[in-house]
């Protein structure tokens, strides 16, 4: 299973990363791709949204079914990246390269909290 | 404890993904569902549907039998091996199932039922002929296994394989069959909307024959491009576009029932009281914004109507569905279709969307 080891992770099936500018990089995570199939639409949130932690904020469909991707930690969302709109399928050949939105995290704490790599490769194998 | 066919074992070994199909342990693709779906649309596919239940109708009265039994017609099929889409209703003219018949002799007509009803039909159909009275033999055969082989170029690598096969069915028109000794079938039938044969065998050689197909360079499919290529094909998918409930009138099965002639088949006194009070149609989604699926509420001018099946159709590049739709409404309409927390609009169009690799719409 690809679960890279800098990465933190949430229960849903979401990946996160911490940038330099201290806001946060989602998307969904490999075993979360492989599990839905071929992706053809992601809807990602605009920015300037307040969301809570645990928000449906996106949604990502493949052929077969649609999920929601929700919000890890609270905050506000500063992009969401329209390029995967046009295409889809990168998620798929590159799940952890596409990032899906940004958010500012209200407590930098938040972050710290979410799953290891190690913690979430047991709720993939669940 | 699933039910498994004889190629389990084989759809394990090539990776598949493999899910509860009505009870059935089935791959549900190989790795990716778009490129199986892309197979068949341009070269060749191959599936396992051996979950399906072939039942065989043998004894003198075996035509009259299944003249009662089915809303279609089998008077129709007069040259031997000639094949006919029929449903069978219940006494208030809902689906119990669709299925084909293939004709060979006056005693022996071949029925090819769904998985997930073969139990209740085989039931149904004995109960009908206790009371149709023509004593034909019914007889589910567990002991066979079927496979589809689908696309452009499906047949001439299905005889690469099995050149035996070729001199009984190159002249095999569409929705034809030709029966080679007792137990092997080879049908010009399929559920894709491409050329193609299906073909039943014994149950023991399902693993040598799946390996020899696919050594012609023929691509294992699942049952995720087999939906989304039947849909493509505006062929109904029985328990989703009709059920027991459903009248064949408002599943778009029309044409599948024949009230023409006066003959009394099972179900034809409540389908005319019945009649039709929704419209079958197809619908092409226009707005971005998500994928058409199963149970999204349609609004219509004269109306609400809701989709049966939806997908992405992985050949048009947009989402598809079929829905039934408010009386009075005509292909070249748009209606709104509830996605989620939006309302998006879709054109409708009459079926099949995709054919022989070309869009229709």
């Amino acid at each position: 299973m690809n679960v890279p080891k800098d990465l933190k992770y949430t229960e849903s099936h979401e990946w996160a990363r911490r940038e330099a500018d201290g806001t946060v990089s989602i998307g969904i995570t490999d075993h979360a791709q492989e599990q839905l199939g071929d992706i053809v639409f992601v809807e990602a949130p605009k920015a300037g949204r307040k969301v809570a932690a645990g928000e449906a904020v996106g949604v990502v469909e493949s052929v077969k079914a649609a999920s929601d991707i929700y919000a890890p930690v609270a905050g506000e969302i500063v992009a969401g990246n329209d390029q995967l709109a046009d295409a889809p399928e990168k998620v798929n050949a590159d799940a952890y390269g596409s990032w899906m939105f940004r958010i500012k995290p209200d407590s930098a704490a938040d972050f710290d909290k979410l799953l290891d790599a190690a913690a979430y490769e047991k709720v993939a194998a669940e | 404890m699933l039910k498994t066919t004889p190629l389990n074992a084989v759809h394990r070994e090539a990776g598949a993904r493999m899910v509860d199909f009505g009870g059935w342990d089935m791959p549900v693709h190989y790795g990716s569902q778009v490129e199986e779906h892309h197979a068949v649309r341009r070269d060749a596919g191959l599936f396992d549907v051996s979950h399906m239940r072939v039942v065989d109708i043998e004894g003198a009265g075996a035509r009259e039998f299944l003249r009662f039994a089915l809303a279609n017609d089998v008077a129709r099929l007069a040259t031997p091996g000639k094949a006919l889409y029929s449903c069978l209703l219940n006494d208030s003219a809902g689906v119990i199932d669709d299925l084909i018949a293939y004709f060979f002799r006056d005693d022996f007509f071949r029925l090819v039922v769904n998985a997930g009803t073969a139990d209740g039909d085989i039931q149904w159909l004995y109960s009908l002929n206790a009371l149709a009275g023509h004593g034909v033999a019914v007889t589910p055969r567990e002991d066979l296994a079927m496979v589809a082989v689908q696309g452009p170029n499906a047949r001439e690598k299905f005889w690469l394989a099995f050149d035996e096969t070729k001199p009984s069915t190159q002249a095999l028109a569409p929705f034809q069959a030709a029966r080679m000794g007792d137990d092997i079938m080879v049908a010009r039938t399929g559920y894709t909307g491409e050329d193609g044969f299906e073909v039943v065998f014994p149950a023991g050689e399902a693993d040598s024959i799946w390996r020899r197909v696919v050594a012609q360079g023929v691509r294992p499919c699942g049952l995720g491009a087999r939906d989304t290529l039947r849909l493509e094909a505006g062929m109904n998918l029985y328990g989703q576009d009709m059920d027991a409930a459903t009248s064949p009138l408002d599943a778009g099965l029309a044409w599948t029932v024949d009230l023409k002639s006066p003959r009394v088949f099972f179900g034809r006194k409540a389908l005319e009281a019945r009649g039709q009070s929704h419209e079958f149609l197809g619908l092409v989604l226009l707005d971005k914004g998500g994928v058409m699926r199963a149970h999204q509420k349609v609004l219509a001018d004269s109306g609400e109507g809701e989709i049966t099946s939806g997908t992405f159709s992985p050949t048009l590049g947009v989402s598809i569905a079929l829905a039934r739709l408010p009386k009075g409404t005509a292909p070249g309409a748009t209606v709104r279709v509830q996605v989620r927390d939006k309302e998006l609009a879709a054109r409708v169009v009459k079926p099949p969307f995709v054919r022989n690799g070309k869009s229709l719409v």
